[in-house]
């Protein structure tokens, strides 16, 4: 596959999954937290690749997800989140495979890294939506979801990135 | 161009992303006050990834109408796996036939709402919504300027007041709830026509309520008290007499100026299916901007 070629296929990925995410996981909420289907792709990014392929593919698919609509947010803070989510995760993942439990983990980290400094990001804009106690609510229940659903999407989308991996690392 | 594993290499590159994250902060931390030079790629995002939503939720529309409360589906479950197995096909046809009832007597009760208030409306339908990660309360229709949607229009659904348009690409819209923390919509009360202002209070959760303050601290709202909108100048972006909530407990702290009451809106906000646009009021209707304009 070229290289043009891939960058449309994870270009694709990510849209499909931001897509999922607000269309019709919206509709599995569990009092309005929705799985991070993209941080889960951003994580699998960096167990495939590593650090700063991660860190890309973090900074576009926050982008979509802070554009797509009904997004009303700042743009960039999803973006910001997903950055350190990929970057973070690429640099503490143990080399060679990573264990089961070392990827669910790896999930629940990112998914609290991932909201918090979105989170974050909106108490120092002034967000009025955000506050400590929301996002004391919010930031578990997102860790829980988003291990309850690792098991089905993890997998799907480590395969995709093995599959998109260049031949000359092999 | 392989990826190498060089820290340094890394370290830029994170830097450079984390840089350039920023940046798109910084050009669009105006947002919320005034346009911002990112509204135009937020509208161009619209416009393409609205059809994709538009599509992805007709799609799996069968699946997630299903009365979505996972508590409910799990004790039936456990009473019910025995029956279910033998049952399941019937169960599909009865629910998808629930949905398709339930949703004839909402456009039904819409059908009644825009009639009885001579409202001009347009039937739209909720196609994505926020998460509570993202700490707002905003969804996408699928109604866009090519339908006479507009920014600020109000959007209501058949048991009341659900938010108002903040932006209209072709085909789609983005539509703030009021029970956004954002948003503040005029209220009247309906036993004593008081004025007041609704908040809304952000809670991420499904709990949603809204925050009354009245504008005559004098007035004590009463529990059981029902809140319509008191309309905007030109009906935008609320137009009047739409029915909001209704009050179900009343504070007064002697620190505070105005008497401040929780309203529960009438709309079940995580159940949101069919909506409808408010585009124009019918000509007879009786109201003080429509009688004392000097529209052509």
């Amino acid at each position: 596959m070229t290289r043009i070629a891939r960058l449309v296929v994870v270009a694709a990925l990510i849209v499909v999954t931001v897509t999922v995410q607000v269309s019709i996981f919206s509709h599995f909420s569990l009092s309005g937290v929705v799985p991070d289907l993209a941080l889960i792709v951003v994580i699998a990014a960096a167990l495939v690749r590593g650090p700063d392929y991660a860190a890309a593919v973090g900074f576009a698919a926050g982008l979509v997800l802070d554009l797509a609509p009904p997004a009303d947010h700042t743009a960039g803070r999803w973006a910001l989140s997903l950055v350190l989510v990929g970057y973070l995760t690429g640099l503490t993942k143990p080399d060679g495979e990573t264990s089961v439990p070392g990827k669910v983990t790896m999930v629940a980290a990112g998914a609290f890294i991932g909201t918090s400094v979105f989170a974050l990001t909106g108490l120092v804009l002034g967000d009025p939506g955000v506050t400590v106690g929301s996002a004391l609510q919010v930031v578990p229940r997102a860790v829980v979801y988003d291990v309850v659903v690792t098991p089905v999407w993890l997998p799907l989308v480590l395969l995709l990135f093995r599959r998109l991996q260049p031949a000359e690392r092999w | 161009m392989p990826m190498t594993d060089d820290p340094r290499r890394s370290r830029t590159v994170v830097g450079l992303l984390v840089l350039a994250s920023i940046t798109v902060l910084t050009l669009d931390a105006r947002h919320d006050s005034s346009s911002s030079p990112v509204d135009a790629l937020r509208t161009a995002v619209g416009s393409v990834l609205g059809p994709v939503e538009k599509s992805a939720a007709a799609a799996l529309q069968p699946v997630t109408s299903l009365p979505d409360r996972f508590g409910d589906v799990h004790d039936l479950r456990l009473d019910n796996q025995r029956l279910q197995a033998t049952n399941r096909d019937l169960h599909r046809r009865l629910n998808v036939a629930d949905v398709i009832a339930h949703r004839a007597s909402e456009v039904n009760g819409l059908a009644r709402f825009a009639d009885t208030s001579r409202l001009q409306v347009v039937a739209a339908q909720v196609i994505a919504m926020g998460s509570a990660q993202s700490f707002s309360r905003t969804v996408t229709i699928d109604a866009g300027t090519a339908d006479g949607v507009r920014t600020d229009l109000t959007v209501v659904d058949a048991d009341g007041l659900v938010g108002r348009v903040l932006e209209a690409t072709r085909s789609t819209a983005t539509v703030l709830l009021i029970v956004d923390a954002k948003s503040t919509v005029g209220g009247r009360l309906g036993d004593s026509m008081e004025l007041g202002f609704l908040d809304g209070d952000g809670d991420v959760g499904n709990t949603s309520s809204l925050g009354l303050s009245l504008v005559d601290h004098t007035v004590t709202p009463r529990v059981g008290d029902s809140v319509v909108t008191w309309g905007s100048r030109g009906s935008t972006p609320y137009v009047a007499d739409v029915p909001v909530g209704k009050v179900t407990s009343v504070h007064s702290s002697p620190a505070e100026l105005t008497q401040t009451a929780q309203v529960d809106p009438y709309v079940d906000f995580s159940s949101l299916d069919l909506v409808a646009v408010v585009t124009g009021t019918s000509p007879g209707r009786s109201g003080p901007d429509l009688a004392a304009g000097n529209a052509p």
